[in-house]
């Protein structure tokens, strides 16, 4: 909400030297956050002059100036510059007279945008200032050219400023207005609320009306299905004005504050409509009462109703929209837009006049569903003030008649169903219990007096009446909050409190901390991406008729897919660090992956403030997807670059496994390898992860497919790994349970297998592993030797093994029957010989 | 006439005298090494004459023996003084030519980073795990109950608007990108036993455009207990705690009016911040306030014994200006450079 300063000070006292800033600094005091102030950035000296003569000249460029000679001061006196009283200047509009009185902005003056204005020698001519237009002094998109001070009434002395001629020295402060506080988009609201933070004396607004309750005119209020049981309208005033001069001109001082309030000046019943919202904060919709076939009816839509409102669209209208209609049909769409069909003309003259309350929830609907959001519906889905009706009425009246000649009519409609205001009990302590402050009886009452209620103190408590304006106070805590807000927050004291004992961060937190934390220590770099991807992103891991889940409105419409997976979103950071010559990435990120809910069924939320039923919480539950926490990784380049003394280390799947390790051990899980062709995935060089033991698949290791790099302008070779932390985390040991550490001397053995190269070397690890026995404490493979010596489809596999027994120090022998037994099992199962 | 002892002191010095001068005669280790079995081994003349010691009369032999023992004593010592030297020299030589230049080392590993907002989450997390708080989690698509109806959102309400929702389709689901860490403060109520005195940190969803200052992925931190007895005065205490720990002893906060349909009253958080750049100033940190009774008792709670207060801050906004860090495109475009720049600490 914007406040032009002027304006709120007919409401309430000002301190002297007040500025934008000033105003905002006592209202944050009091909730409304500052948002910024707004002024017409003009500097003087900017006069009114009147044109004495002009001379047209045709320029080479086709276009036409005016050479005119403009009186700013009067005869032999000095102009606000200090300069000649009359002054050549050259003007590019023709649309003014000789004689006409102008803006006239001298040397030194400055206008928005940090337009300077000095003297300066143009098409053939020194230009010693400037005829101003209406646009150019910020007051109005008008394009009409040079702004004549007549066409708006005004015929000022020469010389004179013409900012304060035109209003232009005031200035706007804008506060946020929280959704509780629909009152305080008005000027009333807010002079209201700068009393309260500054003890400053507030006179309200419609002190200074006569309201209006006229008969006569014809009114049906007819709700026959109210939404969650609230009519639609409760309060409906109609006035009506005749001898409206519609094409009167709006007076430069209503120019001035509808635009500081952010608004364009229109035609002058419009304006004053706008204007008396702004001030009371009332909406009012005035019609051009020859359009209104006989009387006005309040009714919901009816099926396959259609109205064309004020901005020329057709609406299609939906049964529970509210609308005004009169004997044609819907003439408005009720507290958000009005009707093309009544609108008032330049030819108006008659008005009628709406002031109407509307349920916030039914016009909330409306502007939602119409994409519609008004002024007006902002006002009423927030709360208006259901007794200014009236007021607000007689306001535009009373406006009507001084600046267009209209004379008021008795001719009018009075309906008032405004249900009555609850009282709410305070318990006596209640607001110190929940701000730890002791307020005295005195300032409990004092305060909510103040802000407008009617307090009348009980034995235990007080009995609040809240104030017509205040809808949103229904609860005893909302009280508190007045009482706090006012009181001021800096009263309330500080007190650190004991939390029971904890217990510190849960396994999960741990094992999630320590996966990432692992593979920082080990060269990775942790990334963020946004989980959204394209339907083709999202297809490059997972079968293209995998379901998804969708965004209903993505910020992109193209990207509206939720992750299946980490990587596609590792992919698009690896092409922006390349595309920035960051050439060398192993980067990773944990966040959760989007898997749809098997049930897409309707869910039915419970509405209101009261614990949903085990049943109701089980479906919701349900209806979540599942979005299990993952990990990706992507490698590019090299995973270690040319140094003095070493070769660069080019990023394969082997570094993606080395991280699914890394990151296993972590936590404590161990991990083995399978020869995998996932969706995605190089088909020869990726491994399925699993665990050690329960044989679950974590995920994958490898390398990217090349097509799938290459039509992401990757380089080939991109290593990557995807992982569920979810099944790792449930095969990580709660405890690791030690085992002793045996010091008897080793005895190692070297052991060379040659094998068919179809055989994992993976499966040949294992096999020795286990036929070894107990006696074996470590096997590593140190070569895969393919090569001289051996038949084609041969290969040679060297293992390192270390022998240890617990009790005694091993012989050799005892140390070769454990390795033989290996070589038996190995021969056994895969035609394994030793390599001699 | 018995025979006269070959074993004379002048013989034996003459002997000591000669083994000394081929000892001389070495100029390193090889050469040294080269004279050892004539100067001193076996086929020393020493040697020689010690194997002859036998064969003298008994009488001769405990002088003749002391004479030999003295000379081996003194060409030994000369030797190993000789070969001593020798090998320091040969040492000093090898290590000088094993010089490298140690400024051209090359990095072994790559250093890796955390993301610094993940590491903020972390601190922020372990500042109320100091204080017997413990961490909660939610999952970021999620019921429009949790996200709004529980918190006191009524579904014609203005509030509920004012969050810019990313909704899932389909729209009859009620499934949304949590617009908040708060549907997590339902949660909590639901599933954990009273008091409840939990953090929440996590990533949430707005339908923002980037920018320097906005992003449509963010994360938060929030922040809810619910005991016996909770005032404002808890909230104020908790956040100046919280608030010195991130930003040093001198911070303060401070509150101002404000709504949030699930705190009653309600307030914006304002932090003095010491080590501003630019000099100590207030900022607005993130919103707070005590917890709507309508929350409670959404959650089965009764708001006639129990209060409870919350408050929550955005993760980025923290680091912009704990950090200064100047754009928010930064944290978000996954550009390593800005990871690495921090490491693993903030």
């Amino acid at each position: 909400m914007r406040v032009s300063l002027s304006w709120l000070a007919e409401s309430v006292e000002l301190p002297k030297g007040s500025t934008a800033d000033s105003v905002m600094a006592e209202l944050v005091k009091v909730g409304l956050e500052e948002e910024g102030s707004h002024s017409f950035s003009l500097v003087g000296p900017i006069v009114v002059g009147q044109v004495l003569e002009f001379v047209e000249e045709e320029q080479s460029n086709g276009k036409t100036i005016r050479w005119c000679q403009v009186r700013v001061a009067p005869s032999g006196a000095k102009a606000a510059d200090g300069g000649l009283d009359v002054r050549g200047i050259v003007c590019g509009a023709r649309n003014f007279e000789l004689n006409d009185k102008v803006v006239v902005t001298l040397p030194g003056a400055v206008l928005p945008g940090d337009f300077k204005i000095a003297v300066r020698s143009t098409y053939g001519h020194t230009s010693d200032g400037m005829i101003a237009s209406a646009r150019e002094l910020g007051v109005s998109d008008d394009h009409d050219g040079i702004l004549r001070l007549s066409t708006i009434g005004l015929d000022p002395e020469i010389g004179s400023d013409a900012l304060a001629l035109l209003h232009l020295s005031d200035e706007a402060a804008e506060v946020n207005v929280t959704p509780d506080r629909g009152y305080c988009f008005s000027i009333r609201g807010i002079a209201r609320e700068f009393s309260h933070a500054t003890g400053a004396v507030f006179t309200d607004p419609i002190s200074k009306v006569t309201p209006v309750k006229s008969n006569g005119f014809g009114l049906k209020i007819s709700d026959a299905s109210p939404i969650r049981g609230k009519v639609g309208s409760t309060k409906f005033v109609v006035v009506s004005a005749s001898n409206v001069n519609a094409k009167a001109q709006t007076p430069a001082w209503m120019v001035s504050r509808l635009k500081l309030s952010g608004m364009r000046s229109i035609s002058v019943v419009v304006d004053i409509t706008n204007y008396v919202m702004l001030e009371l904060g009332q909406p009012i919709h005035a019609y051009d009462q020859s359009k209104v076939k006989d009387g006005l009816t309040v009714r919901r839509a009816k099926k396959g109703e259609n109205l064309v409102t004020l901005d020329g669209q057709t609406r299609a209208l939906h049964a529970e929209d509210l609308v005004i209609a009169d004997a044609s049909g819907a003439i408005g769409l009720a507290g958000v837009m009005g009707g093309q069909s009544t609108e008032v003309s330049d030819s108006t003259t008659s008005v009628l006049i709406e002031a109407a309350n509307f349920d916030g929830v039914s016009i909330a609907r409306t502007a939602r569903r119409h994409k519609l959001p008004s002024e007006a519906s902002k006002r009423f889905e927030r709360g208006v003030d259901p007794k200014i009706a009236e007021y607000a009425a007689a306001r535009v009246v009373q406006l009507l008649v001084e600046l267009t000649g209209a004379k008021a009519d008795a001719l009018g409609a009075f309906f008032d169903e405004t249900p009555e205001i609850s009282k709410v009990f305070l318990p006596e302590t209640f607001a110190s219990s929940i701000t730890g402050v002791e307020y005295t009886s005195d300032e409990i009452v004092s305060t909510l007096t103040d802000i407008g209620c009617v307090v009348a103190s009980v034995s235990d408590g007080y009995e609040v009446l809240p104030p017509s304006w205040r809808p949103d106070l229904t609860h005893k805590t909302d009280l508190v909050e007045e009482v706090a807000r006012i009181t001021g927050y800096e009263r309330i004291p500080s007190r650190l409190p004991v939390a029971p004992p904890g217990k510190g961060l849960t396994s999960r937190q741990k094992q999630r901390r320590a996966v990432a934390n692992q593979l920082a220590a080990t060269g990775h770099t942790e990334v963020l991406n946004y989980p959204f991807l394209t339907n083709s992103q999202n297809s490059y891991f997972a079968d293209e008729k995998a379901t998804r889940v969708l965004l209903a409105n993505a910020m992109q419409e193209e990207v509206n897919e939720l992750r299946l997976s980490m990587l596609p979103g590792l992919i698009d950071a690896a092409k922006r660090n390349l595309s920035r010559t960051i050439t060398d990435l192993a980067i990773y990120e944990i966040g959760l992956a989007f898997l749809p809910s098997a049930s897409a069924d309707k869910v039915s939320l419970p509405i209101g403030t009261a614990l949903p039923s085990a049943k109701e919480l089980a479906k919701l539950h349900a209806s979540i997807p599942n979005q299990p926490l993952t990990l990706g990784a992507v490698f590019v380049g090299d995973r270690l670059s040319q140094q003095v003394g070493r070769k660069a280390i080019k990023s394969s799947y082997s570094d993606a496994i080395q991280a699914a390790r890394t990151a296993a051990h972590a936590v404590g899980v161990e991990i083995y390898l399978e020869q995998a062709t996932p969706i995605g995935y190089h088909p020869g060089r990726t491994a399925a992860i699993k665990v050690q033991g329960s044989d679950e698949l974590l995920g994958y290791a490898g390398e990217l497919h090349p097509e799938l790099a290459s039509e992401n302008d990757l380089p080939r070779q991109v290593a990557i790994l995807e992982m569920s932390l979810e099944v790792l985390f449930a095969n990580a040991p709660e405890l690791i349970s030690a085992q002793a550490v045996y010091t008897h001397p080793a005895a190692t053995q070297d052991l060379s297998l040659v094998i068919s190269q179809d055989v994992p070397a993976g499966d040949v690890l294992e096999v020795l592993r286990a036929a070894a026995g107990e006696l074996l404490e470590d096997i590593v493979l140190v070569d895969d030797y393919r090569g001289n010596n051996l038949d084609a489809d041969k290969k040679s596999l060297t293992f390192a093994l270390r022998f240890r027994a617990t009790d005694r120090t091993l012989t050799q022998v005892e140390a070769t029957e454990s390795r033989d037994a290996a070589v038996a099992a190995a021969n056994a199962k895969f035609g394994a010989t030793i390599r001699t | 006439m018995p025979e006269h002892s070959p074993i004379t002191k002048a013989s034996v010095d003459a002997m000591v005298s000669d083994a000394l001068k081929l000892i001389q005669s070495a100029t390193d280790l090889a050469s040294l090494k080269a004279v050892r079995a004539s100067a001193v081994g076996d086929g020393s003349a020493i040697a020689a004459l010690s194997s002859s010691l036998g064969k003298l009369p008994a009488d001769q032999k405990a002088d003749a023996g002391k004479l030999i023992t003295a000379a081996r004593t003194s060409v030994n010592e000369a030797f190993a003084s000789k070969e001593a030297e020798f090998y320091a020299v040969e040492q000093a030589a090898k290590l000088e030519a094993e010089k490298v230049d140690v400024t051209a080392s090359p990095q072994t590993q790559v250093l890796g980073a955390r993301h610094p907002l993940s590491l903020l989450q972390d601190e922020i997390s372990d500042i109320f795990i100091g204080m017997g708080w413990e961490i909660a989690e939610g999952p970021e698509v999620e019921s429009e109950w949790f996200n709004f109806d529980a918190l006191n959102f009524d579904a014609d309400h203005p509030a509920r608007a004012m969050q810019d929702t990313f909704f899932v389709e389909p729209v009859e689901q009620h499934l949304v990108l949590r617009t908040h860490t708060s549907p997590v403060q339902v949660r909590s109520l639901l599933e954990r036993d009273l008091p409840v005195y939990v953090l929440c940190p996590g990533r949430v969803f707005r339908t923002d455009e980037l920018d320097a200052t906005h992003t449509p992925v963010f994360h938060q931190v929030e922040g809810l207990a619910v005991d016996k007895g909770l005032t404002m005065a808890d909230l104020k205490g908790t956040l100046e705690h919280f608030a010195r720990i991130m930003f040093g002893p001198d911070a303060k906060i401070r509150l101002r009016p404000s709504f949030f349909p699930f705190t009653e009253p309600s307030a914006e958080l304002d932090v003095w911040h010491p080590g501003a750049k630019g000099g100590a100033r207030w900022v607005e940190w993130g919103g707070c306030g005590m917890v709507n009774p309508n929350v409670l008792r959404a959650a089965g709670i009764d708001p006639e014994v129990y209060s409870g207060f919350a408050f929550g801050m955005g993760i980025e906004r923290t680091l912009m200006f704990r950090n200064d860090v100047k754009d928010m495109h930064d944290m978000v475009e996954a550009d390593v450079r800005f990871s690495q720049q921090f490491g693993v600490v903030l």
